[in-house]
Formats: structure tokens, sequence, C-alpha cells
């Protein structure tokens, strides 16, 4: 956007704690989620699931399970549309793979892999038939992790892959891609630093946890219209894929929006929607439910890539970074799009680094295809980056705080994929946190048995921008009706509904926000990317603003006058000469003679929504005889640009940071021998209990972005970034051990300390 | 397929009610799917996640472990029975007012649970709070305005 805009201070709305417009239903059980669909006639689907890591697929017998009574429908791959029809105009990437990620054909690539599906007259009935579904395999040997996906003569998981190596096609291989940032002479930074650290850091896959499993509900009519439920961060995205997974034109599906229960970047990809969609095709229309086991939400969807990072920096003795390498390489999963290209766009970006390299690997390997986690990329690349200046600053016995002020990003500082940052809030973070209470307190003393350390950690992510829609009704009474596209996942209706109200001079509850379906709002793309505040408010700013300029207009014709001589200011119209008043909440019930209902629309696609950062300080107590770990301080310091709701914004930053220890110290997808997951239970993937954990301190540094009228950045994403580099700085701060493998669980610290 | 449906009498959110369900059905199935209240969650069917709390005879229960058999006979207290004829239980108020939730999956059992204990135990110590929770997951929040919302509670009361 070309209009930068003037840091504000007189806020009405903005900053304030309304309760949320949709918190009553949510807390008397009445808000519809996903699954709480009910539809009249409605049947249940069910799917069949590899129990293979690896395999070719033989056959697929399903005449038993046809044949069962009360089975209405049975459908494998080739009920699906072809791939390379293209039918969505919104270029998802790799979305032709997911064709066979969906529903496999001819092989599958983890356990869990859909194989084929059934509907039938309930949901036990579908999964007794699911039972009797005979998939015969001809086993291949897994590839569980990058090392062996390198490895020569490594298994190869797709025959068809051209792998994209620095430009070069290369064929027989499970690296997906891998580039390259470079910019500055590396091997002269080096050369010139009196201290190179270099250190590589492990990583498991782990889950976005959300508790809502993934469900669909589908309706297929026999003129081809599509009518959907899915729990999602994105109608729209529901919308297109499913069309192109079934065939049909994105204008043929309809998605309602329903309540969804979490999904951190989980819930952007379609699972079971284009299932269910065929299924009730091929039940005559029947509408087609679907719910995702636990298991399966374990093994077949979502995780965050685990991998490994190396990360070299050169320093002077006078403390300043001369050079920084990188080698990142993610685990894809089943299929190429890991998130490696974000980790490389964030791994160097809270440093002004003169020379740096980065390479980046995307890999497939024989587990779930990754999908996006919180700040995708970015968390683990953080703990690479955030261990090595840790141990540059215990090297030399520098000021942790202090050597990363001296060579802090800043407004004109090149990220290492090249960008040069706009203004902002890194130093105001490092500089907060330095002031913090905490970090001036002293950690106390532990128990006997018990060790104490503290560790500091500090992250980046981008932020998104990207298409978003809002519509303003004004009612008679005042009330203004509001319509956005963007998924309400933590409490966005209230922060998109309080930037219309701050406009118009109303209270954030004259504001009636509502989140239609796809026929009935403009596009808006998914809740992720930090985006939603920043993005659907602004699009909700300019609603507001086109209805002003609107009701200045009519005040215009109701006062005989020239709208060049109305003010508006808090909600109230003034002619010039002061004589005459009239507030919105008046005008309202009056606008009959001067032309009608008034309404305003806006839509917008913003470019990326300004650059969050993050300084989070973990004390941590370890028990030396068992090696437990218990979080027993944590502060998180964030620049959040303008916080709009601060207790959502606080709440973001609060999750975000949990998540990010249940990362740091316990969460994995800890493997069998075969490949397969061990612990797809909420029982052995242990994510963090409210007993686990202190309160979460947050300190909300405000450097408004220029790009948005009230300065808005993305909150969402950024607070998972330093989490287990802060955890891990903090072990080693206890222990004087340095953990490189995530996650620094009770058995790791032993060995360490042993 | 052939089963065995059985005869419940039972009583919930202070309401008579008398249903027929399959031998093998969740008390949380016979819930969302029979008495129609789906404001208690399915989050992993396994009793882990908490999402599916409801109140059995003054004890709070994972539904999802419960056949809806057992609880013939019984008194069953789900979130939708929490808010009255006064208004929003004050529980339902200090979550709303704390910002306690955000995607709002988690949140029915919490305040279930949470009723549980407050019930019982009037002022609880944040300690005993966050054990008393701990059976109940949120990955949104990271606990901190749940633990302040029963405290606020607890303070009032």
């Amino acid at each position: 956007m070309v209009e930068l805009f003037e840091n504000k201070t007189d806020y009405k709305v903005i900053g304030t704690r309304p309760v949320r417009h949709d918190g009553i239903e949510k807390v008397t059980g009445r808000a519809i989620y996903g699954g709480d669909v009910k539809v009249p006639g409605i049947i249940w689907g069910e799917v069949a699931r590899s129990t293979e890591v690896h395999a070719k697929i033989k056959s697929i017998d399903t005449s038993e399970a046809e044949n069962l009574p009360g089975v209405f429908a049975v459908m494998t791959h080739d009920d699906l549309a072809t791939p390379g029809i293209e039918t969505t105009r919104n270029g998802l990437s790799d979305i032709d793979r997911d064709f066979f990620n969906i529903m496999a054909k001819d092989k599958v690539l983890y356990k869990g892999h859909v194989v084929a599906a059934v509907a039938a007259i309930d949901r036990n009935t579908a999964q007794e038939a699911v039972k009797l579904i005979k998939i015969k395999y001809e086993k291949l040997e897994p590839v569980k992790n990058v090392d062996e996906a390198i490895a020569p003569n490594a298994p190869i998981l797709l025959e068809d892959l051209v792998g994209d190596h620095l430009g070069e096609p290369v064929k027989n291989t499970n690296i997906a891609t891998h580039f390259r940032h470079e910019f500055g002479n590396v091997e002269e930074g080096f050369k010139s630093a009196n201290l190179i650290v270099d250190k590589e850091v492990s990583l498991e896959m782990v889950h976005q946890g959300y508790i809502e499993p993934h469900n669909a509900t589908a309706i297929w009519n026999e003129d081809d219209r599509i009518t959907v439920w899915s729990s999602t961060q994105g109608s729209f995205g529901v919308r297109d894929q499913t069309a192109k997974f079934v065939g049909v034109s994105p204008s043929n599906i309809r998605v309602n929006y329903s309540e969804i229960g979490g999904g951190f970047g989980g819930k952007t990809k379609v699972y079971l929607a284009p299932i269910a969609a065929i299924l009730s095709k091929k039940s005559n229309g029947r509408p087609v439910k679907i719910i995702m086991d636990r298991p399966s939400v374990f093994e077949a969807t979502g995780p965050a890539p685990g991998g490994k990072v190396r990360v070299k920096i050169g320093v002077t003795n006078n403390g300043k970074i001369t050079a920084a390498e990188a080698v990142i390489r993610y685990e894809a999963g089943a299929y190429p799009g890991s998130a490696v290209n974000a980790g490389a766009i964030c791994i160097f970006a809270c440093y002004e680094i003169p020379a740096s390299r980065i390479d980046g690997y995307d890999i497939v390997v024989n587990k779930p295809k990754s999908a996006a986690y919180r700040a995708p990329g970015s968390p683990q690349a953080a703990f690479a980056i955030e261990t090595v200046i840790d141990e540059i600053c215990d090297e030399k016995g520098w000021d942790k705080i202090k050597f990363r002020l001296d060579n802090a990003a800043k407004k004109g500082t090149r990220r290492g994929d090249g960008v040069l940052l706009e203004k902002v809030g890194f130093e105001e973070c490092l500089n907060a946190a330095k002031n913090s209470d905490h970090w001036k307190s002293d950690i106390g003393q532990p128990e006997e048995g018990k060790v104490r350390g503290r560790g500091l950690a500090t992250g980046y992510w981008m932020n998104g921008g990207g298409p978003s829609t809002c519509d303003l009704m004004l009612m008679d009474d005042g009330i203004v009706m509001m319509n956005e596209g963007s998924a309400d996942i933590g409490g966005t209706r209230a922060s998109i509904a309080m930037q219309a109200a701050e406009v118009l001079g109303l209270s954030a509850e004259d504001i009636k926000p509502t989140i239609p379906d796809t026929d009935s709002i403009g596009f808006t793309g998914i809740t992720g990317g930090s985006r939603t505040t920043f993005a659907t408010g602004y699009a909700a700013y300019l609603a507001a603003e086109s209805m002003v300029k609107q009701l200045k207009e009519r005040t215009a014709i109701l006062w005989d006058t020239d709208e060049n001589d109305i003010e508006f200011n808090n909600g109230t119209f003034t002619s010039k000469n002061q004589e005459l008043k009239i507030s919105i909440k008046e005008l309202a019930g009056n606008l009959g003679s001067t032309g009608g209902p008034v309404s305003s629309t806006a839509s917008v696609n913003m470019a990326a929504g300004g650059n969050g950062y993050a300084v989070h300080i973990c004390d941590l107590e370890i028990d030396t005889l068992t090696g437990k770990t218990d979080v027993i301080r944590y502060t998180a310091v964030q620049d959040v640009g303008k916080a709009i709701h601060p207790s959502y914004a606080e709440g973001q930053i609060q999750g975000g940071v949990v998540q990010g220890i249940g990362w740091a110290l316990n969460e994995e997808y800890f493997l069998n021998d075969d490949g397969s997951m061990a612990n797809s239970s909420f029982l052995d993937y242990r994510m963090p209990t409210s007993l686990d954990l202190p309160m979460i301190e947050t300190i909300m540094v405000e450097v408004p972005n220029p790009n948005h009228p009230y300065g808005v950045r993305g909150v969402g994403e950024v607070p998972l970034c330093p989490p287990i580099a802060a955890a891990s700085n903090a072990v080693k701060d206890a222990t004087n051990k340095r953990i490189l493998d995530q996650p620094i669980k009770p058995s790791r610290i032993l060995k360490a300390i042993l | 397929m052939a089963n065995t449906n059985i005869h419940i009498t039972t009583t919930i959110n202070e309401q008579p009610y008398e249903f027929l369900a399959p031998s093998y059905m969740s008390l949380l199935d016979a819930l969302r799917e029979i008495v129609g209240l789906t404001g208690t969650k399915e989050g992993c069917l396994d009793g882990n996640c908490g999402a599916c709390t409801v109140n059995v005879d003054g004890r709070i229960v994972d539904s999802c472990l419960v056949l809806a058999a057992e609880i013939d006979g019984c008194k069953v207290e789900t979130v939708e029975g929490m808010a009255s004829s006064e208004g929003l239980h004050p529980l339902q108020k200090a979550f709303l007012e704390e910002a306690a939730l955000q995607c709002g999956i988690c949140t029915p059992g919490f305040l279930v649970a949470a009723k549980g204990l407050l019930d019982n135990e009037p002022n609880p110590s944040e300690h005993r709070i966050r054990h008393w929770l701990a059976g109940n997951l949120c990955r949104c929040t990271g606990y901190d305005k749940i633990v302040k919302a029963v405290q606020k509670v607890s303070s009032e009361g």
C-alpha cells in the first residue's frame, strides 16, 4: 500500500476490552461447531486408513463393505476428479499432490493415509463397514527422517518427483527443493570473525493439537450444487480446494460457516470435505457427516516439520556479527511443501548481518504431509539461531540483551531472503525485556535436588496480508450489522467490529458481526498468517469510512446544506457553524427521506502484515534425580503494533508461549521402529496442562505498523517462535549442558547431567 | 447390525428424560445424538481432553468414557444447565469478562469442571484450581485467563 498512517492515541474503542460478540453462545454450549451440524436425513461417513507406513497398494476389495446392511456408498481415489484440471483461481501450491494425500492411489506413504471411504446409516455402521474393506499391500522400506531420506540408495517415496536442486531438475530423489538465499561475502565475513560458533539442532514433528477433531458435512444436489459445513480456518479455502478435488467450479459450492475448535494452521487444508461430498453424491444426495477420530488427527493431519537446522555465526571481539550461514532441512511429510521457505525468511531476521547464506531443503519422508503450524518453520529456525547466539554470549561473557541490541534488526536491515525491513519494534522489545521485572529479578533458590536456570530467546514472523471483505448495514435503531469473511478462532469478530466502531464513533456492542457462508460475502483469505485483525480489520475500517461518507451526504440532504460544511466526530455530524447536530443513532431512523437504506462494503488485498518480533524470558527448575522440568516463571515481550482488544492479544501470546513450552519440553511424534507413530493419543502425546504452568506474563510493546490505520501488526504467530530456544537456553543456564535435540525431555536431561 | 437398545430414565439439567440407546453408546453420543445437547463436545473419545466433561450425581466425568446405560436413575448436568432464569452462571460471566476462551471448544468442559470444584470448595488456591482442571486440555489460552476467571468467581463468591 502507498498510504502510510500516522500514529494516533486518542481512541474510544480501540484498546478497550469489551465482551466478545460470540461469547454467550460459546459459554452456554449453544455455538454450532462443525461437529454439531445436524441436517435432516443425515448419514455418516468413515474412512479406511492405511495400516502400513510405506507400501504399494496391490488391491482394494470393497465388496463386503458394500453388502453390509445400512451402507449407502463406498468410494476410492478413482471417484475423485482428475488432477491437473485447473478449477481454482488461487494457485494453491502442491494441490495436485494433495489429490493423493486426501485419498491414496497405488501407494500409501504413511500410517493413517486414507485409502477408501464409506457412507452408512449411522456412525457405528460406517465404522463396521470400514473394517470390511480389504486392502492388500506390498510393504516398502520406510523413510523415517531427513538423514534417511537423503542417504544413498534411500527408498524413493514419489517416483514421479523431479526435484529442484538450485535450479537443476533432479530425478530419483526425496529432496523436493534445495534453494539458497545469499548476499554479501560470507567467506570474507567468517575470516574477519574472532569467534565462530557452529551448531546443529534436531527436531521431531509436533502436532498443532487443536481440541476439536476435523469434521465435514456435505450435500451434493442433483444439479451439482454442493453445500458444505466444515471446521476450518477459511471457508473459501474449503470451497476452492473441495471444488478442485471433486471436479466442479468453486461457484458450485457453498461453504456454511461453523465455529472452529482450534486450528493453529492445521485447519487450512481440507481432508474430509471432498470425501463427504462424493459420498453424498454416491448416496443420492443424502447429507454425509464425517468426524475424524483422534488417533487419525495425529497420524494423518497437521504436523509441523521436524528436521535439522544448522547455524554458523561469526562475531568480532567487539561484539558485531560478521557473517552467518544456515542449512535448514525440514520434513515435508509424504508430499512436498514443508515450511522451509518461511523458516529461511525468519532464521536471521532478528539480526543485522552483513553477509549471509541460507540453504533450505524440502524433504519428503514417510510421515503425514506437514501443514502450517503457527509461524510455520520459524520456531525450529529460532531454536537453532538462538542457541548459537546464546553460546556466543556464554563463550564471550557478553550480556545477552546487549549483544542482541548491538546487532538488532531495524528499519533498513536486509533480511536473509533479501527483503529490506520497514519500521520494526525489535529494539523496543529488547529494551522492554531488559527493563522488565522478570529480567531484573533474582531467580531464587531451588529446593534441594533441583537446579534453576534462566533463558532468553527472540523470534520473528513476517505476518501475512491478503484478501478480505467486510460489509456494513445501518439499521433504523443505529445498530450496524457487519458481515465479514474471516473464521473466528480467538475473538476476531470483536477485534474487527471494534475497528468499524472506532470509525463510526459507536460502541463495540453497537456493531453486530456475522460470518456468512461463501455465497454471501466477498472472498476472504484464511484466518492464518496473523492476518485477520490486520487485513479484515482494515476492510472493516474502509467499509466504516465509506458509511460515514454516505451518511454525511444524507445529512447534507437533511439539512439542505453542502456536505463540505459538515464535520463528523465521535459518532455525530455537526454543521460548521455548530448550529446543527445529529448523531448516527438519530440519523439512522431518518434515512427514508434522504434516499433509503445505507450500507457499505470494502474489499482489500493487503501486502504483508508488518513484521512481528518477540523476546521471551523463561525460568525453569530441573529435578536432577528425574530430569523433570518445571517452568516457574515466563515473560513474553512482543511488538503488537497496536492491541485492538488487549485481552485477546494477550491471550494469543499466552497460548503461543504454552504451545512452545510443550514443543520444547514434551511434545514429539515418537516413532515405532516401523515408522508408525507410537503416541497418537492425548495421553501419550503430552500437551501442557494447567498444572504444568505458571501464569504467563505478557509485555505488549506498541510500535505502530505504518501500513495499518491503527498500527496493527499480527500477533498470533510470533509468540510460538522463541519458546523452544528460551527453554533450551534456560536448561543450559541451569545445568551448563547444551541439549541440541528437541524435545528437551527428562531422559535427555538426565543423559546430559549424569 | 444387531444390538440391544437399553431403556434409560434419567434427569438431565433438572428435566426428566426417557430414551432408548444402543448398549454400546457412550453418554457423550447419547447427549449429542439422542437428547440433542451438543454443548458437550467430542475431542478425543478416550478420556484425555476433557471436552466432554459433564457432572453425574455430583461427580465430574468424561462422558465419552461413560456408557449411556450407566446414567439410568442418575442426575446429569451439562453446560446447557448452567445458566438459569437469573441469567448466566457466575463462571460463565467470568469467562466472558476475563476473555478465558478463544476458540471455545474446551469451554463447556472447563465450565462444568470448574463448577464442580467451586460447588464443593468455594475458595481453592491457584494450585488447587490448576490441579483440578488438569484433566481439561485447552490449546488456545495457555490456561492463564481460565485460572484467573475461576479465581475471580472464587473471590467474589
